[in-house]
């Protein structure tokens, strides 16, 4: 008998809330986007957890596309992180606040 | 957590495996948010990430596991270190003082309601309920992969063919930002409104 979701689910609770919390209180820019990855992996826990619990191959290819998407995210993100270091040379979310009002 | 489990039907060599994969993902994420250096960030992003693989293992996701370790492990994180060492960012920072009074007394309290509420969610619904097997099983050992395509390839066709797209805009997205081009090096001057970006 394998372990029962429900433990799954409170460790991906768990994750999502310390992936939010980093988030929240850091002010790098790139380990803001670690935070981030850390909360997308918590859903695909979660995905997984229910793809095995109701026996449906429907979670597992939610987390492919999950996986894809943060692939993209990444990609597009670090992009952007890398175009403004190269034009105010500062990676600290404070720092960029040329474009309020 | 662990006692509890003990007391369940689960078999000892899954309780060690859980045990080993969450100590891992835990470790790992207060790695992240706790670390000085952006560089030790992304590796305890890579310890999370394999106890995330191991626990996918652990359910029957052979597949997603293995994806798992070669792209998030592998091309994301490699991705975040080669920005990180790109941008000369890999020395420590300052997080002792927080930059927002009271910034952290407060994400503390709404990110503890937030997994409270989470949990107590699980708990009203009875945490997985629904009908079984409505887009195919997810097969046992050695079928996994074999369902996951079919379901990618037929069930979600139209969804795969959007995540294409989405990776085709992506790369062109972060070639047209990550390029130096003339006109970007001009950005102290006030933009002309009839200037057209001329190629290099």
């Amino acid at each position: 008998m394998s372990i029962p979701g429900e433990y799954y689910l409170i460790l991906a609770a768990l994750l999502f809330g310390l992936g939010a919390f980093g988030l929240v209180i850091r002010r790098n820019v790139l380990i803001m986007f670690m935070c981030v990855e850390l909360m997308l992996n918590a859903a695909n826990l979660t995905f997984v957890t229910f793809a095995r619990m109701l026996h449906d191959i429907g979670g597992q290819a939610a987390v492919f596309f999950v996986l894809v998407v943060a692939a993209a995210e990444v990609v597009v993100g670090l992009g952007i992180v890398v175009s403004i270091f190269r034009r105010r040379s500062t990676a600290v979310a404070d720092d960029i606040s040329s474009m309020k009002g | 957590m662990i006692t509890s489990l003990l007391a369940t039907t689960a078999a000892i060599p899954d309780i060690l495996v859980f045990a080993a994969g969450a100590t891992m993902i835990l470790v790992g994420a207060l790695g992240v948010i706790s670390s000085r250096n952006p560089v030790h960030a992304a590796l305890s992003l890579v310890l999370t990430l394999f106890g995330i693989a191991v626990l996918f293992i652990e359910q029957q996701a052979d597949f997603l596991a293995a994806v798992q370790v070669i792209v998030y492990a592998g091309a994301i994180v490699v991705l975040f270190l080669f920005v990180i060492m790109f941008l000369g960012v890999n020395r420590n920072e300052d997080i002792d003082q927080e930059p927002l009074a009271g910034q952290r007394s407060m994400g503390t309290v709404i990110v503890l309601f937030a997994i409270g509420a989470i949990i107590a969610l699980g708990v009203e619904a009875h945490w997985v309920v629904g009908p079984h097997s409505v887009s195919g099983a997810p097969g046992g050992p050695y079928q996994n992969i074999g369902n996951l395509g079919r379901s990618v390839f037929t069930t979600y066709l139209f969804a795969f063919e959007a995540t294409a797209a989405l990776l085709v805009i992506a790369v062109v997205g972060a070639v047209v930002l990550a390029r130096r081009s003339g006109a970007a090096n001009a950005e102290q001057l006030e933009p002309d409104p009839d200037h057209k970006e001329v190629a290099p």
